[in-house]
């Protein structure tokens, strides 16, 4: 019943942060990485790793566009481009070795044009709608049969709020870390954040289950409790399970985060933040926001 | 009793030789090997868009598929094992393109890769055009060779074979080739029509040979004689045979990932999955005792049902999709301890355990039913329109994961519960049955 009773409290801590992502986003945007925008990325590992100066020096004069250098772990550097033809990239990799006199492991290359970019931020957008709408439906369908006092199309709305909710919050770490440490977002991104959208309904719908369960059983066994104390015990029941199964998760991404290879570390810091909000949001937002609208048409009936 | 018993020891059984099956791992001669991605194993992906605008739509398909055939025996001179060349409709709505991915395992030289796969020998014979023996020698080095040479129509279209042979006297290497009937026609035309007079051979644009013509040629035999070394002479033969491409390809994107680097990918994976399962199994025996035991036997029975479908599928393994396994151990938890805590509900209400195990799985049934529906949608949806081979392994693996944390949550760890076969009364059972550390 505490959650319940003080939903405000909690509505104002998520009101908060999901400004303070909106903000953040609007200010500073994301910025796209090869994925979307296309491009090119080289990374080099060096025995003996050149000043930043002498591989710009190397560099300049090559037909790259514009491009930039970052330094990557103890003697790499990290080189993006515009797209680069298999000519000019080898161009570059002679340029960087200094005709072959600086020994130096090209540890990946990756050259993206421009079609596949705007096609795969169409992709995007098209799996972010499918994934919304085939989740409204399915919390329709599934909560059909429950219309009192909460008819179960408002169910779904209230479970994309709290989606909303999960993707800004990890979107808006995104926008600061774009803007202070560089991170770009990739297709990797995209699909950190639909896996928090199914993890998070997934959460969701468990204490949606129990809310549900409560209310027959209230009309069974005639037992006349309030609407909100049903969704107080309801929430008090799943709480344990709701925490338990977001910390074996929480505990394999972040395992994934400090152990895993490099190529997902973006990946999985996305779902730590998305499923830490998600969790949140599933016992901390949806389900007092049914009470919040149970209320809300109460007193527009009366 | 008696027969959940036996049931569980079936079930235990299975599982190891399911177990047994996954464990071979990298074994090259199994015959159902663990499949790396580029991004593990290193290699190239290459993603090359063919031209078929001045093609009719009917035509379209066979044409990709002998483009495909084409590239493959070329990518096969490559001897990397397991070369992989494939056809993609890709585009958006509306705009169909169609596109050739190829998969060079090991391969980290793009620049030739590129050249071999991409290359069209363009043979043609040209003749000098009239005029140009009363041109200056100053004219003559002004004058492109198109001032110079007329197109023969002769070309290597009508080119049957060719092959390497060596000069009797001089062994120098010369490359013979064999026109198709038409192409002996034309060669026999132009040779009569040209006696005395010079039938250069072009390469890709540039005369590598200019010989004299001697007489008519109706046996559509040639020989191309320019100062080739055996390699370049080899290289060509190899070039005219597998001839041009049908469709005009252009590159548009490309992947290389370099050994060292998939390999230490592969080790971190592995180690954070192994890392993951440690660490969750500990959380699960110490806050769920016997049934959190169960359920870490459970998720052992997962991996090994998981694993033993990357290797039979094949599924193809990245490092994304081994993520998307280790994020799968974690939410497969979460079925079993949906039913733990409604036992735990149940016993607190006063039931015997036995009810109480039946009656938590019943219960947590339709939510276990209802939330992983909405992760099986997500995964079904990412998979079709994942835009790069990255998400679309992860969504096979999360999809896979989630099909079978099903079955093992709810068949596995049931049965095993049931088996153990709590008939306790006493507090000592409860207690081990029980969770947490509150009550």
């Amino acid at each position: 019943m505490f959650i319940v009773r003080n939903r405000k409290f909690f509505y104002s801590f998520s009101a908060l942060l999901v400004v303070a992502s909106i903000v953040v986003l609007s200010l500073w945007g994301l910025s796209p990485g090869i994925d979307f925008k296309g491009g090119s990325i080289i990374e080099v590992e060096y025995v003996e790793r050149p000043t930043v100066e002498a591989v710009n020096t190397a560099l300049s004069g090559l037909p790259l566009g514009s491009y930039s250098v970052r330094e990557t772990g103890d003697s790499g550097y990290i080189i993006r481009t515009d797209e680069l033809s298999p000519e000019i990239h080898g161009v570059v990799m002679t340029a960087l070795s200094d005709n072959g006199k600086v020994s130096l492991t090209e540890k990946r290359f990756n050259s993206i044009g421009p079609v596949l970019g705007k096609e795969a931020i169409e992709k995007s957008w098209m799996s972010i709608s499918l994934v919304l709408l085939a989740i409204i439906l399915f919390i329709t369908f599934a909560f059909r049969k429950v219309s009192r006092p909460v008819s179960s199309w408002k169910y779904g709305l209230i479970a994309i709020v709290a989606l909303g909710h999960d993707v800004l919050i990890p979107t808006g770490v995104f926008a600061v870390l774009g803007h202070y440490a560089g991170f770009e977002i990739d297709t990797l991104f995209v699909t950190a954040l639909l896996v928090v959208l199914g993890f998070s309904i997934h959460d969701t719908i468990v204490v949606f289950d129990r809310v549900r369960e409560n209310l027959r059983r209230n009309t069974e066994y005639h037992e006349k409790k309030q609407f909100d104390t049903i969704v107080g015990e309801s929430i008090n029941q799943t709480f344990v399970r709701s925490i338990n199964t977001s910390l074996t998760t929480l505990i394999a991404i972040a395992v994934l985060y400090t152990f895993g290879p490099e190529a997902t570390r973006h990946f999985s810091l996305t779902l730590l933040i998305g499923i830490i909000a998600g969790t949140y949001s599933s016992i901390f937002i949806g389900s007092p926001l049914l009470v919040t609208w149970q209320k809300w048409q109460d007193k527009r009936n009366k | 009793m008696f027969k959940k018993r036996i049931s569980a020891l079936i079930l235990l059984i299975l599982a190891g030789s399911i177990a047994y099956f996954s464990y071979n791992r990298t074994d090259e001669t199994s015959r159902f090997p663990y499949k790396l991605g580029l991004d593990l194993s290193g290699g190239t992906h290459l993603v090359y868009e063919a031209d078929t605008s001045e093609l009719p739509e009917a035509e379209i398909a066979g044409a990709m598929a002998s483009l495909s055939e084409v590239v493959e025996r070329r990518v096969n001179i490559f001897g990397v094992s397991e070369p992989l060349v494939q056809i993609e409709e890709g585009g958006t709505v509306g705009n169909k393109e169609h596109r050739l991915i190829v998969e060079l395992p090991g391969v980290t030289d793009i620049q030739e890769a590129v050249n071999l796969i991409g290359k069209t020998p363009t043979l043609e014979f040209r003749l000098v055009k009239s005029g140009v023996d009363t041109m200056s020698e100053e004219q003559k080095k002004n004058s492109t060779y198109d001032d110079i040479f007329a197109p023969a129509e002769l070309t290597g279209r009508y080119l049957k074979h060719a092959q390497l042979e060596f000069n009797q006297t001089t062994f120098e290497p010369y490359v013979a080739i064999q026109f198709n009937d038409e192409g002996a026609k034309l060669f026999g035309k132009i040779t009569k029509e040209n006696v005395g007079k010079i039938v250069a051979i072009f390469l890709d644009g540039e005369p590598i040979s200019t010989p004299v013509v001697q007489q008519e040629i109706t046996s559509g035999n040639a020989q191309i004689t320019g100062d080739f070394t055996v390699e370049e002479a080899r290289t060509l033969v190899r070039d005219l045979n597998f001839g041009a491409l049908p469709l005009p390809i252009t590159l548009m994107s490309t992947q290389t990932i370099g050994a060292s680097l998939g390999q230490g990918a592969l080790d971190a994976s592995l180690y954070a999955g192994l890392w993951a399962f440690i660490i969750v199994g500990l959380f699960l025996v110490l806050w769920y005792r016997i049934p959190g035991l169960i359920s870490v036997i459970a998720l052992v029975i997962y991996t090994a049902i998981n694993l033993a479908l990357f290797k039979l599928i094949p599924v193809t393994l990245t490092s994304a999709g081994i993520a998307g396994f280790i994020l799968s151990i974690g939410m497969a938890v979460d079925a079993n301890i949906l039913i733990f805590e409604r036992m735990k509900e149940e016993l607190k209400r006063g039931m015997e355990l036995p009810e109480a195990i039946k009656e938590g799985f019943h219960r947590a049934w339709l939510s276990i039913r209802d939330s992983n529906s909405s992760s099986i949608i997500t995964a079904v949806i990412l998979y079709y329109f994942a835009s790069t081979p990255i998400v679309k392994g992860f969504a096979l693996v999360f999809l896979l994961g989630v099909l079978s944390s099903m079955f093992s949550a709810i068949t596995a760890s049931r049965t095993l519960l049931l088996a153990v076969g709590a008939r306790g009364e006493g507090k000592i059972s409860k207690f081990l049955f029980n969770s947490g550390f509150l009550n």
